[in-house]
């Protein structure tokens, strides 16, 4: 047997053997694990189940060990990962601090700031958020106006945020911050963390299509920042964001697995909601039309998934390839949604109504979700500027 | 499961691609097409394939073959349709060597194989019967009469019937389906070359009367129907590949076309409209490319799912070589319609494929089915 087979034997075996029956099954929405300095768990078996993988490392199962981490190499994670998803474990741990932040720390912090915020991420400590958007700085990030000034000993910030997941719920936010207002728009930004109980930071919801309010508005007044909160050099913020944003885009990308949803898929939704007819197939032609077109479009994805994970294993990787997916996995999950609706027919319109079970309820909610994820992280216009320009080298 | 060509693989594929842009560009295609050849291709040029190799690389080696599996093969012909290559190695290797190693007895495979591995034997596939391609239930008949069958029927769109050396004929028995090899010059068929859009060949093949000894039955009547799907899903995932080889080259094509054609004082590439457009085109080959892999995959893995990625593999390049080829046209403005330009030659074939076993609605319909629903 290969090392990997063992390796994939022994985690099997663990996870048989520390996931609580409970922490296998699809999670809702109240059932996820965020990080946090004052962390509820919506139950023991969920703790349990956090404490048992934050202590093997496996909250973060690529960082290293001794900043928390699992020290697993790229295959090995992804063992891990198959076999969790076999199981059906639940994600132990969300937090953007795992997602986005800690890679950008591990790749341009200094070994302070690494020491400071790494071990703190990888055991669900901190909660974080991301202050990038504003008013005016939507696709066209690098307009945004929120200044840093320079103070000797500190930055004082000034200005206003949008569209910040979680603002309300997080303990510290990472931003993007005007340094230098005379340099061009790209060449002035820096990237600044803030702890979001400093003075002078504040915090609205706003309510979304889905009914809940899981964004922010994040205003900054007079807020005193000390200058080793800065991450990079000043006025290189854009680098740092630039490959933040490629962690954002996987992660965008393999979106799916993880957000609630009705615990069916949707042929298994077709098969009750519309049913098979004498000859076998669905009663309704067109839906199963339509079915099978996201179904085959969707194992189509996960092959690239798959391709693009063994050409970088066997170094041949093609950069372009990540870039794709973020465009495809997310306006196919769309579709997906959609496709669900029209399966469930008029079952899908119910709204807070107990006539309705929750599957049916979490239908129409997840169709509402999926309508932000081609827009979150770069909407699917800005995926396609970048395909057309950096991949195919199309003029500007 | 792997998707990503070894070392020998990325070789013979970089092999094909310099003798085929060599030996075998479009323009030779074009010239059979303005000579108006008898063959169809140019035996010279499948001469020169055999020699690389091509027709014996999926062969076993008891019969002269290399062995070397459908991943090489596929990678071989994705690069032949580049070029719009036009041979006998669809017909011949893909769909008739796989019948007689899948089921021909000692004796078949002894014969034909080592013949089909040199090239001096080729084979046409005579299947279908109405406009639409179905894999079953034929009105070609094939009635015992003693020692022998008689076979009577009519088959169309037959890929090189008029020039093979030998035909497989797929027929109805009393129960089951059979399938014949039979001597092109029998007596009683009858066979009529046509010319198709996309300049290769295709016939109508009649059978009248024809009488065929009961050893040219390949397998036997419960075997026939399993012999043939496998064949045609080897078919279908072979085509898939070469038609994502044509389909990238017509899309770099344009990609080129919008970086070299100015108007309105700039390049038209710089137009959103058009860029938006071409990334999509890049994606969908992207994941073409990753479907067409994992076919080939199955297909040395003789894995179970074999049949449902055939259908993934043939519904997607279908859907993907009739976008890009209409897009390469309408990008290339008043000269994509003209003659003198290449992409002519690959919107026509990407038509004539689609029509090869099976169009997208019957991929999807038969995926659909394959998952239950
Ligand atoms: C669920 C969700 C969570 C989010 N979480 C965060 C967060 O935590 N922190 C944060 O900072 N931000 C967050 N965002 C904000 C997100 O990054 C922005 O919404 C996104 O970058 C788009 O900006 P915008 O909303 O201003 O739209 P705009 O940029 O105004 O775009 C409007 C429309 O114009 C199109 N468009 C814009 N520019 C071009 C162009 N050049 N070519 C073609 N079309 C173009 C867009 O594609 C879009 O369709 C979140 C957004 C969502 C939906
Ligand atoms: C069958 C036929 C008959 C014709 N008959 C005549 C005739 O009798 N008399 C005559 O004078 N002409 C005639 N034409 C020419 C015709 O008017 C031109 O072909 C047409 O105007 C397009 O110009 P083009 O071919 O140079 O393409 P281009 O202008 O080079 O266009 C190439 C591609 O770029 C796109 N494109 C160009 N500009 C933009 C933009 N700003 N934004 C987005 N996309 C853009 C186009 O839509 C096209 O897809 C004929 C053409 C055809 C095909």
């Amino acid at each position: 047997m290969s090392d990997l087979d063992q390796f994939r034997q022994t985690v099997h075996a663990w996870l048989e053997e520390n996931c609580p029956p409970s922490q296998r099954r699809p999670i809702t929405r109240d059932e996820q694990v965020w990080a946090g300095k004052n962390k509820t768990f919506p139950s023991n078996d969920a703790k349990l189940w956090f404490e048992r993988m934050r202590d093997k490392g496996w909250t973060v199962p690529e960082w290293p060990v001794e900043l928390g981490g699992g020290g697993l190499d790229e295959r090995q994670a992804k063992i891990l990962k198959e076999e969790m998803k076999r199981l059906g474990c639940r994600t132990p741990l969300f937090d953007l601090g795992i997602w986005m932040l800690g890679p950008a720390v591990l790749e341009y912090g200094t070994e302070e700031q690494r020491q400071q915020h790494i071990p703190k991420i990888a055991r669900g400590e901190v909660r974080w958020c991301q202050g990038y958007s504003e008013p005016g700085a939507g696709s066209d990030l690098a307009s945004l106006q929120t200044r840093a000034e320079d103070k000797g000993d500190h930055f004082l910030v000034n200005g206003a945020k949008i569209w910040t997941t979680n603002a309300d719920k997080a303990d510290w936010i990472f931003c993007l911050v005007r340094t230098d207002p005379s340099a061009k728009k790209q060449e002035g930004i820096s990237f600044l963390l803030i702890n979001m109980d400093d003075p002078g930071v504040s915090t609205t919801p706003i309510e979304l299509i889905s009914g809940e309010s899981e964004f922010c508005q994040t205003f900054f007044d007079n807020v005193k920042v000390p200058k080793s909160n800065l991450i990079g050099e000043l006025n290189k913020g854009w680098s740092v964001a630039k490959s933040l944003l490629k962690h954002e885009r996987k992660l965008m990308a393999e979106i799916g697995g993880d957000t609630p949803g009705p615990s069916f898929g949707p042929v298994q939704a077709a098969l009750e909601y519309v049913g098979l007819d004498s000859s076998g197939k669905l009663a309704d032609r067109g839906l199963r039309e339509q079915l099978v077109s996201h179904e085959m479009a969707f194992r189509a994805i996960g092959l690239t998934h798959f391709r693009s994970f063994e050409e970088r294993m066997n170094g041949v990787a093609d950069n372009n390839v990540p870039l794709i997916m973020k465009y495809v996995g997310t306006e196919e999950s769309k579709r997906k949604e959609e496709v669900l609706m029209a399966i469930l027919g008029h079952r899908a319109l119910g709204w807070n109504d107990t006539e309705f079970n929750d599957d049916e309820l979490l239908t129409n909610r997840g169709w509402l979700f999926s309508k932000a994820l081609s827009i979150a992280g770069g909407t699917s216009e800005v995926q396609m500027n970048i395909i057309a320009k950096r991949v195919l080298g199309l003029p500007e | 499961m792997t998707l990503v060509l070894n070392e020998e693989q990325r070789l013979l594929k970089d092999t094909a691609k310099d003798f085929l842009a060599r030996v075998m560009p479009v323009a030779a295609l074009r010239e059979l097409r303005d000579q108006k050849d008898e063959l169809g291709f140019n035996p010279n040029h499948w001469q020169q394939m055999v020699e690389l190799g091509w027709a014996s690389m999926v062969l076993p080696e008891a019969y002269d073959g290399l062995d070397f599996g459908y991943m090489g093969l596929g990678a071989v012909i994705e690069e032949s349709g580049r070029t719009l290559a036009a041979s006998p190695l669809f017909s011949t290797v893909v769909l008739g060597s796989t019948i007689i190693i899948e089921g021909g007895s000692e004796e078949q495979k002894s014969t034909f194989l080592p013949q089909i591995a040199a090239g001096t034997l080729s084979l046409a596939l005579a299947l279908e019967e109405k406009p639409h391609h179905q894999p079953s239930d034929f009105a070609t008949t094939a009635v015992a009469d003693g020692d022998d069958y008689i076979i009577n029927g009519e088959k169309l769109f037959v890929l090189d019937g008029h020039s093979a050396d030998y035909l497989i004929v797929a027929t109805r028995l009393q129960t089951g389906t059979g399938l014949f090899i039979v001597d092109a010059n029998t007596d009683g068929i009858e066979r009529r070359r046509h010319h198709l859009i996309d300049s290769r060949n295709a016939a109508t093949v009649r059978f009248n009367h024809v009488r065929v000894k009961a050893s040219s039955l390949i397998g036997n009547a419960e075997q026939g129907q399993d012999i043939l799907n496998t064949a045609m899903d080897y078919g279908r995932i072979c085509l898939a590949a070469e038609m994502l080889g044509a389909a990238s080259e017509c899309f770099e094509r344009t990609v080129a076309y919008l970086k070299e054609r100015d108007q309105f004082g700039v390049k038209i590439g710089s137009f959103q409209a058009l860029q938006h457009r071409a990334a999509k085109m890049f994606i969908e080959l992207e994941l073409s490319k990753s479907v067409v892999l994992d076919a080939l995959s199955a297909i040395d893995e003789k894995r179970a799912d074999l049949p449902q990625l055939a259908s993934l593999a043939k519904a997607r390049l279908n859907d993907v070589f009739e976008l890009i080829t209409n897009e390469a046209v309408q990008m290339h403005g008043g000269i994509g319609v003209t003659d003198e330009l290449d992409i002519g030659f690959f919107l026509k074939r990407s038509r004539v494929a689609t029509q090869i076993l099976g169009n997208s609605h019957f991929h999807r319909d038969r995926y659909a089915s394959l998952c239950g629903y």
